[in-house]
């Protein structure tokens, strides 16, 4: 069992500890005013998440109205390409609003309706949290506010609209960065003043404790699938596992239920942007250094004196200096690897996915694909890697036409 | 007994109630830090309250985010906020100042580290915004083998069970955040405020300061009423920003603010 590296007994499917500790990583640092809040959470989700009701009611959104499970696809083009092992994708893509966000969303709005507060707010940076937000915000009748920095604004303005034609309000944040952490500090501040009657749908497995725990609960779905469906399609367990990380719910989400299978490499992919040793990039596991934001204590961007640096990807779901706490943990650990893909590296692999196979993958997503065509070319032809395909490309297509020069009106 | 329990007894022992000024170090400009601090002491401020500033002040409104911003153009780190003490202490040697900021800078210096360095340039307590006792057991261990107090705040939200928790870490005062809101939101319910203040102040012995949306003597004197001192913040960053190009004329704007706070809480505690 690989918790035995650790010198303990527990698995390490049991963490966070009570306390919501990841090791040295996780917790809980916010200001007083949410600390009840917090607690409420907490006990809420610690009723629910065995309730034979609200898992019932959870898988079966997941399945009407998700379209769950989502195919474990064979990509043989690509595997030929890459001239190594056997690339599967698992197609979170095809999920109802086409990323893998939408499974969180489900379920902390059933949360937020048994706590009784009927309005929901969220941070977003590509806007694809921000789109499952306002898609279960319509389907369960709470009302929703979406906060978006203003530079991602400008990148993502098709999911702005889309969240607006769903009945949400976007809110502009135009402090710091204007991008996906500087909304992050703005929804925390209407959290603080609205405590009372609204949820904080956190999109990722960060923030303050129980938060990287619901999340990574939620997401785990994809994992649990993927690690079925491998068995039934092919037999046995995947050699490796592979998702970007952003804040890194997609990755947390299929990485978990892999945890205790030592056999299984868990390899997550962080954005390196204009390259890590031009210092723009977003790829705090690669090349940051511990400290505490938003919440947890982790691994984050920032400068000698601790202050916060501002960070490059040309993808905005993985713009953003920090990351949740169980993966930095999972890192001093070596139970999980992290290697960096540049935004250069990211759009061949994005292009290469629509040529080889047909299907149009968030740049997010293509991070991902970028490492594993690389990772793939060193193994044997029998081996096999799983990648999260994590989202849909349709949101980017304005962001490629513009690398492109192409006017798409 | 440290300079800010020896302070607020002082004034307590006056019949009168502690006025605590608090302004963004480097805001809005570094030259003018240690200025405005005497400016704030000559006019009847007990106790200096200095933000750090921080790329992510999660827990403040729009004006006091500016204020950070602000600073930060001068690149105003921890470090040279404790340098700003060290040139205030030059001239002050009695005057507490506290720190009020984001864990992050602190972690990045080390616990041991920036206790040392802010023991030495006279600061006298911490606010740590995001920092609540649960998460606080070895930095308020590194301040205090310094001398230095660890200040933690209450919330609206606060159950009466943390309440007590909250204060028994506290050293000090025990900060009362008046309103669920960010700072300098608006619309304080000072009756509100007042039940809640007389009942937190029945399970401690601790000072119970109030803070959050008290920007005039009309919103102060009812408080001070009841409790042991105020906070004014956001009012006076306020003018930092409205009067930014002239310190002169920002000068004359705090000291007129700080007076008529001053006064009032003179006239409430006769």
């Amino acid at each position: 069992m690989v918790s035995k590296q650790l010198g303990t007994n527990e698995a390490l499917t049991s963490f966070p500890d009570q306390s919501g500790h990841f090791g040295p990583y996780g917790g809980r640092f916010v200001s007083e005013t949410l600390m009840a809040a917090l607690d409420e959470l907490t006990l809420s989700y610690d009723g629910l998440k065995t309730d034979p009701e609200f898992l019932a009611e959870l898988g079966s959104d997941l399945e009407h109205y998700v379209g769950r499970a989502s195919p474990l696809y064979l990509a043989q083009r690509l595997t030929d390409h890459a001239g190594g092992a056997k690339i599967w994708l698992k197609r979170e893509d095809l999920n109802h609003t086409g990323a893998h966000k939408i499974n969180n969303c489900i379920g902390q709005a059933l949360l937020a309706r048994h706590m009784g507060k009927p309005r929901i707010i969220a941070e977003t940076g590509a806007g694809q949290h921000g789109v499952a937000s306002a898609t279960v915000a319509a389907r369960f009748g709470l009302k929703c506010t979406v906060y978006m920095g203003s530079e991602d604004i400008q990148r993502q303005s098709l999911n702005v609209y889309r969240m607006k034609l769903l009945g949400a309000e976007v809110v502009p944040v135009t402090s710091g960065s204007r991008t996906l952490k500087d909304a992050l500090n703005e929804a925390m501040r209407d959290w603080v003043t609205n405590v009372d009657d609204t949820h904080y749908i956190i999109g990722t497995v960060a923030g303050p404790h129980p938060y990287p725990m619901i999340v990574r609960d939620l997401q785990s779905v994809i994992g649990r699938e993927a690690r079925a469906q491998f068995a039934r399609q092919h037999g046995g367990l995947p050699d490796a596992v592979m998702a970007c990380v952003g804040g890194g719910s997609n990755a947390m989400g299929i990485f978990y239920p892999f945890l205790e299978d030592e056999s299984v490499r868990l390899i997550g992919v962080e954005a390196a942007g204009d390259g890590i040793m031009t210092g723009r990039h977003a790829a705090p596991l690669t090349d940051g250094i511990v400290g505490v934001l938003h919440g947890n204590r982790t691994y984050l961007m920032q400068d000698q004196a601790g202050l916060i640096s501002e960070t490059h990807s040309v993808s905005a779901g993985l713009d953003y200096p920090g990351v949740g706490p169980e993966h930095a943990w999972l890192k001093d650990i070596e139970r999980a690897e992290y290697v960096a893909v540049t935004d250069e590296e990211a759009l061949g692999a994005f292009r290469q996915l629509n040529l080889l196979e047909g299907i149009l993958p968030a740049l997010e997503s293509s991070h991902a694909l970028a490492h594993a065509v690389e990772f793939a070319a060193t193994l044997r032809k029998d081996q096999n890697i799983i990648v999260n395909l994590s989202g849909r490309g349709d949101k980017d297509i304005p962001t490629m036409a513009k690398i492109d020069g192409i006017s798409i009106g | 007994m440290g300079r800010l329990t020896s302070t607020i007894n002082a004034v307590q022992s006056r019949a009168q109630k502690s006025l605590v000024a608090y302004i963004v170090a480097g805001d809005p400009h570094p030259d003018q830090t240690v200025d405005l601090m005497h400016t704030l002491v000559a006019e009847g401020v007990d106790i200096i309250e200095l933000g750090v500033p921080f790329t992510d002040p999660e827990a403040e409104g729009p004006v006091i985010q500016l204020a950070h911003e602000r600073a930060l153009v001068h690149q105003v780190t921890l470090l040279k906020v404790l340098e700003m003490v060290t040139a205030f202490r030059l001239e002050d040697a009695t005057t507490p100042v506290v720190l009020m900021g984001y864990l992050n800078p602190i972690e990045a210096m080390g616990y041991e580290a920036f206790a040392e360095q802010a023991s030495l340039s006279g600061v006298d307590g911490l606010i740590t915004v995001n920092l609540p006792p649960e998460e606080a057991g070895p930095l308020a261990i590194a301040l205090q083998t310094k001398g230095i107090d660890p200040i933690y705040l209450l919330a609206p939200t606060t159950t009466d069970a943390r309440a007590a928790a909250v204060c028994r870490a506290s050293r000090g005062f025990v900060y009362y955040v008046s309103l669920k809101g960010t700072t300098g939101s608006g619309g304080l319910d000072i009756k509100a405020v007042c039940e809640r203040v007389a009942h937190l102040k029945a399970q401690t012995s601790l000072p119970l300061f109030v803070g959050f949306g008290i920007k005039d003597g009309a919103t102060a004197a009812p408080i001070a009423k009841v409790a042991d001192g105020v906070v004014v913040g956001s009012a006076i960053v306020t003018l930092m920003g409205e009067f930014q190009a002239s310190p002169q004329a920002l000068k004359s704007a705090v000291i007129e603010l700080v007076r008529d706070i001053r006064t009032a809480l003179n006239a409430s505690n006769p």
